[in-house]
Parts: C-alpha cells; structure tokens; sequence
C-alpha cells in the first residue's frame, strides 16, 4: 500500500507519465531519447538549483537568493575566464563564494531569528546587486575546456543524448535523495520542517543545521549557475530572474510541502520535468504563447496544495478514528 | 540521605524577578517506584521539575542522582545523566517516521551513511519491549496520541534509563489509553526506575503512584506513601487547610429563591473535557463551583458559555431549547462570562478604562451601530462610582490599574449588557483583599436584584459566603450538590476528596 506521505509524489509521477502520454499521442515524435535528452539538458540549471530549495522547504524555510544566485555565478566565471583564468579554477571559485554566501545566510537566520524570507531576499538583491557590479553586459565566453565539457555525453538510442548537463542534474538529484535520506543532515531537515521548537528539544543542533541548510542550497545555486554559463556560453547579470520561483514551483508540484517536514527530492525532479514537458509542447504545437506554462504551472500548484491539505485532513481523521476505535 | 534513593535533592531555592518561587524543597525519588507531585497551580511544580531535569538552573540546594553529586545545565546534560524527560505534547515530531523519531540524532551508520534497515530493526525491538505494535517505516501521526506518548517514553528512557519525568502524560487520553500507559510505567518500575508524574487526576495517583508529594506555595508540604494517606488527608495537604478549622461565615441571605429555572442544562457534556451533567439554574441564585484544579471547573465554564461545544445535551432558556455553540449565541441569549485568565483573556491592556468597558456592549450591537461617544462616557461613569474603579479616569489605559480593578472594569463590561446569567471564573484571584470583600458584595448584590450567577473558585470560604448552592467537581464529574445549611467549608473538602467514577 502506499504510504499517505508519498501520495503527492506517486501523483505527480502519475501526472508526468499521464501528460506525456497525452503529448505522445497528439505528437508522436516526442516519444524519443532525443526529445527526453533536451528535456533534461535544457532544464538542467533549474533542476540543480531546485534540489537545494528541497531542502530549504522541506526544513520549513525559503531561499529567494537563489535566481540572483545564479546571475552572479555566471557572471563571475564569465569575466574571470575573459581575464584569462582557467575555467576550472573559476568554477571552484565560484561555487566557494556561492556556498559561502549561502552559509552566511544561514548563519544570519538562526542568529537573528528572522524569517528566511526576510534574510533572503535581502540575499536576492545583494547577489543581483553584485553581478550588475561586475559587468552589466553580457560577457560571451569561449574556452577549450568548455569545449570540451559540453562534447561529453552518453549516447542513448535513437540519435539521442545525455548531455554533460543533463549528467549532472540527473548526479545532483541522486546527492540529494542521499543526503535527504541516509544522513543524520537530512532528517534533521525533515525534523526543522516538523517543529523546530521538538527539533530542538530532540537534540537537533539548530545553528549547524541551518548553516549547512544554506549553504547547500548556495552550492546547488553555484552549481546551477555554472550549468547555466556552460548552457548559454556566456554571463549576463539580467539573467534568470525569478527562477527561485520556478524552482519552489517545482518542489512544490513534485510533492513536497510548502510549509515543509514532507516530501521527496526525487518529486522535486518530477515536478521541473512537468513543467519543461509543457514547454516542449508548446514547441511542438508552434501556436500557443508560452506564457500558457506559467498559466498551467499555476493551476498544477494550485492542485497539489489543494491535495495536500486534504491528504493532511483525512490522515488526521483517520487517527482519530483508531483513537476512537481502540486501534 | 537514605541509601536507596535514586534522585534526591535538599534545599532547593529558585527566584524569579525577586520572587520567590521554590523555597527550601525536598525532593526523594527511588529507585523502582512512581512518585506523584501533587500542588495547585502557582505550587511549584513546574518549576522544580525543570530544575530537576536540567531546564532551569537553581538558585541554591543540592541535587543527587544515584549518590553522585549532579549539576545538569541543560536537558541534554540530564539526559547523558540519565534524568530523561517526556513533556506534554511538544515531544516528538509528527511528520517523521517512528524510527526516525526513536533515533533521531543518533541513527545507527555505516559507512557515515544512515543504516536504514538496523534502525528499523532496531525500532522494532525497541517497541516490542514496550508491547507496541507501530510500524517503524510509518509517519508518527499515523497513530494515536496514546501509542505516540508511548513512544515518546520510550525514546526518553533508552536515552536516559534512570529517572523518568511525566508532565501530566494523561491530558488527553481516555480511560483505556490511560490503562495502557500505566501497564508501561509498571514495567518500568519493575526494571527500577524512578518516575516522577505530574497529575491533576487523583484517581490515577491512587492508582499508580507508590508515594507522592505536594508542594504548596512553593514549599514542600510532605511526602507520604500513598496507602497511608487517606484521600482526605491529600487534598487538605494540597489546599493547605485543616479541616477543623476555617468555618466561612454564611451571608444569611443566599437562600434558594423560589423562583423557575431559567437555565436548564441537561446531560451536557464534552468528551475528555467534562462528564455529562445536569444543571438547573434560577434568576436570585449564586451556584458556586468548587474542585481542584484540573477537576473541570473551567470546562464547565467554557461548556456553559459557548467556547466549547457540546457533544451531548441539551440546554434550555426560559424552557426553550438554544444551541450555545459559540460565546456569541451564548450573548445572545443573556449570558456573560468572566474568565480566569483576566490579563490574556479579559482585558485589553492597550485600550481605556472606558473602551473596556463597553466592549461587550458595543460586540451585541454590531460594528455598524456604534455606541456614541456620550453613552459611552455615561457607562462609564456610572460603573466606575458603583464598582469604585479607581482611579476613576476613564481614559487611563486599563494594563495601569492594579488587578481588582481591572477585575471590577471586566466585571462592569458584562454588567453592561444587562446579561441575565452572569459566569464568573475565579474572580477574586490575584487582587488585594479590599477589591476582594468588594467584588464578594457585588456578587451579593446581584443576586438580590434577580441575576442569575455562576461563580468558579478555589476560596472555599468564599464559595461558602455568598453560594445559595455549591456544586463539587472531582475528576471531571459534577460529584455533588450541597445546599443551604450543608454548605459548609468542610463538607466541601470532603465532597472534593470524592473519586470523580464513583458518583
């Protein structure tokens, strides 16, 4: 039997499998490994950085930085590489100044007891504010490294790819079902999302985790940032604004509450494949605005907070009956 | 100290702000035995027990555990002690699994991984010794309060395993759940820990506890073993008064009037809040409500004026059948409450003297009718001359006044709407005694005039003065009923002292 906590997961794979379906059968050329290839290589940057705001919900937080986040990163590489400094080590230095800031965050929320919303849209503008310090053009980059990074893939059939960014989603995705899974870090995440006033008292230590808890969620924003500059080949401060919002509807769509304590990383990838499925029919179909992917994204998470509410209701009364039953 | 004592601590001392809250107790718990800590509220309970566990620090005394001199300064340090705790609901974390809640922050690894598979065998083994049969893969709420504190237990003794602290770990179970828990808690007896449990229930104390002891004011009125301490005895000790003495003068005039019943009550009841009961009260009478605290005296109260619903009964005003489902429809049909907590739920501390006052009378009207500023200022004058609210400013915010007249500006808010049945709930605690023989006339004074009162108290002599009838209130159930010339202090005390199943 499925457990009630994993009803909006197996949801959402349902309504994954059900849409793609339904794509398939108006467009039968999206049933192939290369369709299923673009689809994760183009949504690569926003799966990365939604595996770190899993976290963040799922303690009960936010992090509105990450968008900004990921401007500032590729901005960064973009004109360290144009002043000649290896790819790689720009690559490390950026995901230390993400994970950094992330830290810092982290550390502010816990010691001055504000809201994570609060600390972290102050993040956002900082990080926006600092990339537009940088350079506000748009820095083309081109690098043998990078060359060679983006010539990586793993052939599937049928013309199809796995590209190297789609690798490294798919490689975030797998830390982050471990790390949520099978370390004292994730479920003392799940215990914040829970209570954090019971966390406390079970011993959770609340300052470390928070620390760790953003900085995670800094790396993935790095990492999601580097992915983006690799994506794109270039840096630009204006870029990916709001995609803290898509990320959080992501994690939301792929099941997890939005008040946190409940849900999986691996709905989180889910939920960024739903809504990139609904760009590539768009493509497909040729006709439709894309803005009918924020209309449905909207309706989808409409849907899923709907649902959770009542998985939560029902739950509730049925404990109550094995109360009164004498379960 | 005895050398079987497990838990001992002499002397202990704690001041908040200057106040003394802990004064010199003694504590003794052995090893293999469930001891009881009995007082009213503001006794110290709570207090000693968060300093016994590590939550508070204390301002002097001695604390020994198994001999050993001990200091813990924080609950985790109790806890590696072995002094574990199990708070009233606040303890575990619904939304993780059993075994994530059994381990949290000490999950068996392998590798730096979580070993998944020994916790959950490990969770199993655990519950089994406690004869519960909880899936350890299922999320916490899943199940019942019951099987959750049980679990909390657990938790709290494979973590500490030598002294176990309950506060009030039976609120909100019933009868069998109740039964259930204590099977667990003789089990650990047997394997020699030392409990402590807090409880308002005293039928549960004569069913489970070896020894207790009461605190009072914040000081140690003794210690006993529990068979040779006759019910009696225990509630005197807790209400701090000997039974011979303290015959409360009886106002001559609180006689039953001869009057109708206005208000029927009829089998109302709440489930795990108060058991059924039947109440009939007139215009001219004062009904007071006496029993411990945690007896149901504020249920029935709160039943009374709506705030909770019933989920039997049928009330009745002027014999037609009302449903008071909410304070509101309570309003409407002539009722007004006065509650105990008068700093959180009476007054508005911000507002004047006068807003306060016609509070409740503007809430009947409605936002669209508001009262004018010269009725306003009428009513307010009017109440504070006959309660003698002083000072007598009106405009003064009302958190500067001291509590009785904070009390009296509460008392006038409900006399403004003319209610017909008047609740008042503790209304002469926390203010100095001149407010106090005021507000005992003004409760007089009512009922000659035709109100109808309900008044909940711990004074017993007070309850005796002004009562026309005294309902006694013990372990959720109205026990008895005395009148006229059986209202006396120490008839009271005894009907108290009644198991609440019995009646």
């Amino acid at each position: 039997m499925i457990r009630a906590r994993n009803l909006p997961f197996v949801a959402t794979v349902l309504i994954f499998l059900i849409a793609y379906g339904l794509c398939a059968l108006q467009f039968p050329n999206m049933l192939s490994f290369r369709v299923v290839g673009n689809l994760l290589t183009d949504n690569a940057f926003l799966g990365i950085a939604a595996v770190g705001m899993t976290f963040v919900i799922l303690s009960g937080g936010i992090d509105l930085s990450v968008g900004s986040v990921i401007a500032f990163t590729s901005v960064f590489v973009a004109v360290l590489i144009r002043a000649g400094v290896h790819p790689a080590l720009a690559f490390g230095l950026a995901l230390i100044v993400s994970t950094g800031f992330g830290a810092l965050m982290g550390l502010t929320i816990h010691a001055l007891k504000m809201p994570a919303f609060v600390v972290t849209l102050a993040g956002m503008f900082l990080a926006r504010g600092a990339a537009f310090l940088i350079s506000t053009d748009s820095v083309p980059i081109s690098h043998e490294f990078l060359k060679t990074l983006k010539g990586l893939f793993i052939q599937l059939p049928d013309k199809g790819k796995l590209s190297f960014l789609a690798i490294v989603m798919l490689l975030a995705f797998a830390l982050g079902v471990v790390l949520a899974h099978r370390t004292r870090f994730g479920a003392n995440v799940y215990a914040l999302g829970g209570s954090e006033q019971s966390a406390e008292l079970m011993g959770v230590p609340l300052r470390r985790t928070m620390i760790q808890l953003y900085a995670f969620s800094g790396f993935m924003a790095g990492l999601a940032g580097l992915a983006y500059t690799l994506y794109t080949s270039a840096g630009y401060s204006l870029a990916t604004v709001g995609v803290e919002l898509d990320a959080i509807a992501a994690v939301v769509v792929g099941g997890t509450l939005l008040t946190g304590g409940s849900g999986l990383v691996l709905g989180t990838l889910f939920g960024v494949l739903i809504q990139g499925l609904i760009q590539t029919y768009i493509v497909f179909d040729g006709t439709l605005s894309s803005w009918w992917t924020k209309i449905v994204v909207g309706l989808l998470l409409f849907a899923f907070i709907v649902l959770q509410r009542l998985i939560l209701l029902i739950s509730e009364r049925r404990a109550a009956m094995r109360s009164a039953a004498g379960e | 100290m005895t050398h079987d004592a497990l838990l001992s601590a002499q002397g202990i001392d704690k001041s908040f702000f200057g106040v003394k809250v802990l004064d010199g107790v003694d504590f003794t718990l052995r090893a293999g035995e469930i001891h009881a800590l009995l007082g009213e509220n503001g006794a110290g309970k709570s207090t000693l027990v968060k300093i016994l566990t590590g939550a508070y620090r204390r301002d002097a005394g001695q604390m020994h555990l198994a001999g050993a001199e001990v200091e813990p300064r924080s609950v985790a340090e109790a806890q590696n002690l072995g002094i574990g705790t199990v708070y009233q609901e606040v303890n575990l974390l619904d939304n993780l699994t059993v075994a994530e809640n059994l381990y949290l922050g000490r999950q068996p690894r392998w590798m730096g991984l979580t070993d998944r598979r020994r916790m959950r065998a490990d969770a199993h083994e655990l519950l089994a010794r406690y004869h519960v049969t909880a899936d350890p893969d299922e999320t916490l709420a899943h199940y019942p309060v019951a099987v959750r504190q049980i679990i909390a237990i657990a938790r709290a003794v494979d973590l500490s395993g030598k002294v176990l602290f309950l506060d009030e770990p039976t609120a909100s179970l019933d009868a069998r759940e109740v039964q259930s828990l204590f099977d667990v808690l003789h089990q650990l007896r047997q394997q020699g820990l030392g409990i402590v449990i807090i409880t308002h229930f005293l039928d549960q104390v004569y069913q489970i506890a070896d020894r207790v002891t009461v605190l009072r004011n914040g000081r140690m009125v003794g210690s006993r073993a529990i068979s040779e301490l006759p019910r009696r005895d225990l509630v005197s000790m807790m209400l701090g008064r000997e039974l011979a003495e303290a015959t409360g003068h009886r106002d001559p005039d609180a006689t039953e009037p001869d009057t109708a019943a206005a208000f029927k009550f009829e089998n109302y009841g709440k489930r795990g809040s108060i058991a059924p009961f039947d109440l009939a009260i007139r215009p001219g009478e004062v009904v007071g409500i006496a029993g411990l605290l945690g007896s149901g005296r504020t249920e029935t109260a709160r039943l009374l004026f709506g705030i909770d619903r019933p989920d039997s009964g049928q009330a009745t005003v002027d014999d037609h059948p009302v449903s008071l489902h909410s304070p509101e429809e309570a309003i409407a049909h002539g009722f007004g409450m006065c509650p105990e907590e008068r700093k959180s739920d009476g007054i508005v501390g911000d507002l004047s003297v006068r807003q306060n006052i016609v509070l409740a009378l503007q809430a009947t009207r409605g936002w669209a009718r508001p009262i004018p500023r010269r009725e306003a200022d009428a009513l307010a004058t009017q109440y504070i001359q006959a309660l003698d609210i002083r000072p007598p400013d009106p405009d003064r915010p009302i958190k500067f006044l001291s509590g009785g007249n904070q009390q009296k500006a509460i008392l006038a808010r409900w006399l403004a709407t003319e209610p017909r049945l008047l609740i008042l709930d503790e209304p002469t605690r926390g203010i100095d005694i001149g407010a106090h023989a005021e507000i005992i006339n003004l409760i007089g004074k009512l009922r000659a005039e035709g109100m109808a009162l309900v008044v909940i108290s711990s004074e017993i002599e007070e309850l005796v003065a002004f009562s026309t009838r005294v309902i006694v209130l013990s372990d959720r159930h109205h026990v008895r009923e005395l009148k006229g010339a059986e209202i006396t202090a120490e008839a009271i005390v005894e009907a108290m002292a009644v198991p609440g199943e019995a009646a």
